[in-house]
């Protein structure tokens, strides 16, 4: 495998302008000739999908909901980083880059991040032309907050609801485009696979979930905007259609898979209540903004209401640990310290399978000095969710929360130009690798999926396009997609067979329990071999005590999941596997071994690099490869947030 | 003592049995009720998560499962679709049928779960309606023209903080369909109004004001969405809590749009500006 990141030459500033510079471009006329498949509707998706169609190609887009609307970026709910530098505080894309590449642990791509930076101010630009509401001051000029892992408030906000915004802006930039007929929208349509002919991406297999239709679909470039993968944990704060299928199977036709174990666990959810849970609830981390995060003292209060223990009674955990960031430390920072006073028996809540596991999340403060009206202005939608969800009123007593998996910083390889090691197969968004390293900060999801799709692809796929001409797409009668088709057919065929007795849900729950026990918060090596055998057995009793109810041809939920299931019960192995062999702890990967004074320990000299994984064939071992993380700016140090 | 986390003064969790009448309709055919019983359902669960209960029943007992649309799971991606008890969403106030959590009913009670139920939303399987009307009305004209690259400086833009606060109440609109399915005439003016709304007073959608009134009007009409007769189901049963005053304004704005183009016309064919 061939891992070329392309970082351009020269002075880190100057890296993205000069590139640009060099980038081919595809005539006017010449546009319309070309066919780009773009695959999800989220962020970046939706962003990519309608900036191509504006510039003039013919566009097929697909997403797995009933209208693109849905996709999960919608939920994202505190807010967007930017550098404009609006609130006079000392921001610029420098800072910006620093602290994203000090937040990812030093293990991101450097000129990738300080692009990510630079675009940040075109993004804001661009959502205020579309109408986001974004938060106002009374002057009418933009307002900010600040978010954890920044001394800066440079976080944009639209209530707990800027993902909803954002989305819904692409949105109709991209409804805009399908109105005019140069996108072709496919909803209901999940993608099962990928095609390549002569080693390029020429297509996508999928099936449409209304009819069962399994369709080729040929194009001369794919754009895969498929997301994370935190649903092989079952429990998260996913959306329940949130999966892996798109990228894995790319995966399997050779695309590299980097850094599967860089998962990020969000430090304030709704803590677990039971057995059939099936998602986990996401408390914006702006609440940290104005919450402070405590446990009793002493474990034999854990039981007692909030307000029968007195001030002197309480920890302020991170406050006392981490002074000068207190309730802002990063994610992966606040959700170790949380599990640590709950292992040591200082949790709250009710006791789940004999633990508390939870911590309080206090606004009696903010509320005393800002009054309830303001708090509620700034979090009514977030305390009802959560009043919704646990019946409790967060206005009288504290929040109950607890980490939970959020993110996924791995993903598909891709190199500076978001194109991975397949030629015509570029990756954006939360599905690539390429910016986050080990730990992402908050309000930064929103930002990279929208550098991607409206800043990033435009430019680089363009340039892709221009460099292998108009040959022509292949005809979908090509034996290439006949082939595909058929492995696609085989399977579904396969899994509606079995008939045996447990149903595809209760397989990811069980992988699920084995990943987050052994690959979550915390990680050993006697653990992670233990997972990777218990995966291997879970998969090979999927494959035959598996019961996919419904029939293929029509609207088939249980099928559906069967096979994000099946391709989860791989992942998960390839995750552990990258984990095991991991031998340090940085951001979000936390290996028990490596530890100093409690925090994390990275050895730099021999992990400064990022794994890439190449599929060997079913049941064999994948191989590791490495691009190492030269920075030519930055020195690396220890993060310290006290 | 039931505590609201759904445990008892023992610790023990509280459970509810009940008697389900679900709605089975499959391709090509007459849909019809289909009764099921659940045993143990916690108080703290979510709908959905007893409708999951129902589902892995249902496989254990080699039946086909119910197809619902759902996937966020916290109220925002507006796929959850499912009228309970004849109200969209179920009894509760400004939450989605993800929200609804089964503390809300009782013990022994029989809960009737049917899909949306409107002429623009064709039932496709069991619980789940073809929604793309809503995406049509969008495309025709529910947004602000602005090509990547182009916007300017976005502090160039000031917006009165009062205007941005409205524009954001009608913007948390998450394009469910319960407007509709409430609604005795299938009417889409709580969705039509709250996109409207957004846009038109911003400053940023002036310039497109009335050609996208007409046009979403217009094709809110050609896709078999009915009329407004002022009810206000619709506002009851959002999960958003738009408010009515959404429609009065959407009102307002087209007959502004009409009379201008009335008035404006010169005899040559429309341009389709302001």
């Amino acid at each position: 495998m061939k891992l070329e990141s392309k970082t351009p030459v020269g002075p880190l500033a100057d890296k993205w302008n000069n590139h640009k510079a060099k980038l081919r471009l595809v005539n006017p006329a010449n546009r319309r000739k070309y066919h780009i498949i773009v695959v999800g509707s989220g962020l970046a998706g939706s962003a990519a999908a309608a900036s191509f169609a504006e510039m003039g190609y013919q566009v097929s887009c697909f997403c797995y909901q009933d209208s693109p609307r849905r996709a999960h970026s919608i939920a994202a709910q505190g807010g967007i980083n930017a550098a404009k530098n609006y609130q006079n505080d000392g921001d610029s894309a420098r800072r910006l880059f620093l602290d994203t590449i000090k937040g990812g642990d030093y293990r991101a791509r450097e000129a990738n991040v300080y692009r990510l930076a630079q675009t940040s101010a075109n993004i804001i630009d661009q959502c205020v032309a579309q109408g986001v509401p974004f938060a106002r001051e009374y002057g009418g000029l933009l307002a900010n907050r600040s978010f954890g892992g920044a001394q800066v408030s440079r976080t944009f906000y639209a209530r707990g609801q800027t993902g909803q915004q954002l989305l819904l802006g692409a949105y109709s930039a991209l409804s805009r485009q399908i109105g005019l007929g140069t996108v072709k929208m496919y909803t209901r349509h999940e993608m099962l696979d990928l095609v390549l002919v002569n080693g390029h991406a020429k297509g996508i297999i999928t099936r449409h979930l209304v009819t069962g239709e399994i369709q080729a679909w040929s194009s001369d470039v794919v754009v895969l905007c498929t997301g994370g993968y935190g649903n092989v944990f079952y429990l998260s704060t996913n959306a329940q259609g949130c999966n892996v299928t798109a990228t894995y199977r790319a995966h399997r036709r050779g695309a590299g898979f980097a850094n599967p174990c860089y998962t990020q666990i969000h430090p304030t959810c709704i803590p677990v209540h039971g057995e059939d849970q099936s998602k986990l609830t996401l408390m914006s981390e702006s609440l940290r903004n104005d919450g402070r995060v405590w446990v009793p003292k002493d474990a034999a209060d854990c039981g007692k209401l909030a307000s029968e223990i007195p001030e002197e009674r309480r920890d302020y955990f991170l406050e006392r640990k981490y002074p000068s960031y207190g309730n802002l430390a990063p994610r992966d920072i606040a959700s170790r310290a949380a599990k640590e006073v709950c292992d040591e028996g200082r949790g709250v809540g009710q006791m789940v399978e004999g633990k508390r596991l939870g911590v309080y999340l206090d606004f009696s403060a903010a509320i005393q000095r800002l009054g309830e009206a303001t708090i509620r202005e700034r979090y009514g939608n977030l305390f009802d969710m959560y009043e919704n969800i646990t019946g409790e009123n967060a206005y009288r007593q504290p929040m109950r929360i607890f980490p939970a998996v959020h993110y996924t910083m791995g993903g598909l390889w891709v190199d500076y130009n978001l194109q991975s090691n397949i030629p015509g197969l570029f990756v954006g968004g939360e599905a690539n690798f390429s910016d986050h390293g080990a730990n992402r900060l908050g309000a930064s999801a929103l930002m990279q999926g929208l550098a991607d799709g409206y800043f990033v692809l435009p430019y680089t796929v363009t340039d892709y396009l221009a460099g292998v001409g108009l040959t022509g797409r292949p005809s979908t009668d090509a034996p290439e997609y006949k082939a595909a088709l058929k492995e696609v057919n085989d399977r579904t065929a396969r899994l509606l067979s079995i008939n045996g007795q447990r149903s595809p849900r209760s397989y990811h729950k069980a992988l699920g329990k084995i990943v987050w026990e052994y690959c979550g918060m915390a990680r050993t090596k006697a653990g992670l071999e233990k997972a990777i055998q218990e995966i291997r057995a879970l998969r090979d009793d999927f494959w035959k005590n598996v019961k996919v109810t419904g029939s293929g041809d029509t609207l088939a939920p249980e099928l559906e999941r069967a096979g994000r299931v099946a391709d989860f019960l791989e992942f998960g192995e390839l995750m552990c596997l990258d984990a095991l062999v991991r031998e340090e702890s940085c951001g979000g990967h936390f290996r028990t071994e490596y530890q100093q004074e409690g925090e994390a320990k990275r050895d730099d000299d021999k992990f400064a690099h990022v794994a890439v994984w190449e599929w060997q064939g079913e049941g064999a071992q994948p191989v590791r490869h490495i691009e190492s993380l030269v920075y030519e700016e930055v020195q690396f140090t220890t993060r310290s947030y006290k | 003592m039931v505590t609201a986390s759904g445990q008892n003064s023992h610790g023990h969790e509280v459970t509810l049995a009940l008697k389900l009448r679900v709605w089975r309709q499959r391709k090509g055919q007459a849909g019809h009720f289909e009764e099921h019983a659940l045993a143990a359902v916690p108080t703290s669960a979510s709908f959905l998560e007893m409708m999951d209960m129902l589902n892995e029943q249902l496989i254990k007992e080699g039946k086909e499962t119910f197809a619902f649309d759902h996937d966020c799971r916290e109220g925002i991606c507006g796929m959850c679709s499912m009228t309970i008890n004849g109200m969209p969403h179920g009894p509760l106030p400004g939450v989605t049928t993800c929200q609804l959590h089964m503390r809300n009913f009782r013990d022994g009670e029989t809960i009737t779960v049917e899909p949306w139920r409107a002429r623009a939303f064709p039932v496709l399987k069991d619980l789940v309606v073809d929604r793309s009307g809503f995406d049509k009305v969008i495309q025709a004209g529910g947004f602000i023209t602005v090509r990547t690259g182009s916007a300017p400086e976005a502090n160039n833009i000031p917006v009165p903080k009062g205007v941005a606060d409205e524009a954001m109440d009608a913007a948390e609109c998450i394009g469910c369909g319960a407007c509709v399915a409430s609604c005795k005439n299938g009417s889409a003016m709580l969705f039509v109004g709250a996109k409207i709304n957004h846009l038109n007073i911003l400053p940023q959608g002036q310039a497109e004001r009335d050609r996208r009134t007409l046009a979403m009007v217009k094709t809110m009409d050609e896709a078999g969405f009915g009329n407004c007769t002022n009810y206000g189901e619709c506002q009851a049963h959002c999960p958003k809590s738009i408010t009515l005053d959404v429609i009065a304004k959407l009102n307002r704005d087209y007959l502004r749009a009409r009379v201008k183009e009335f008035f404006s016309s010169t005899g040559k064919p429309s341009k389709g500006g302001d």
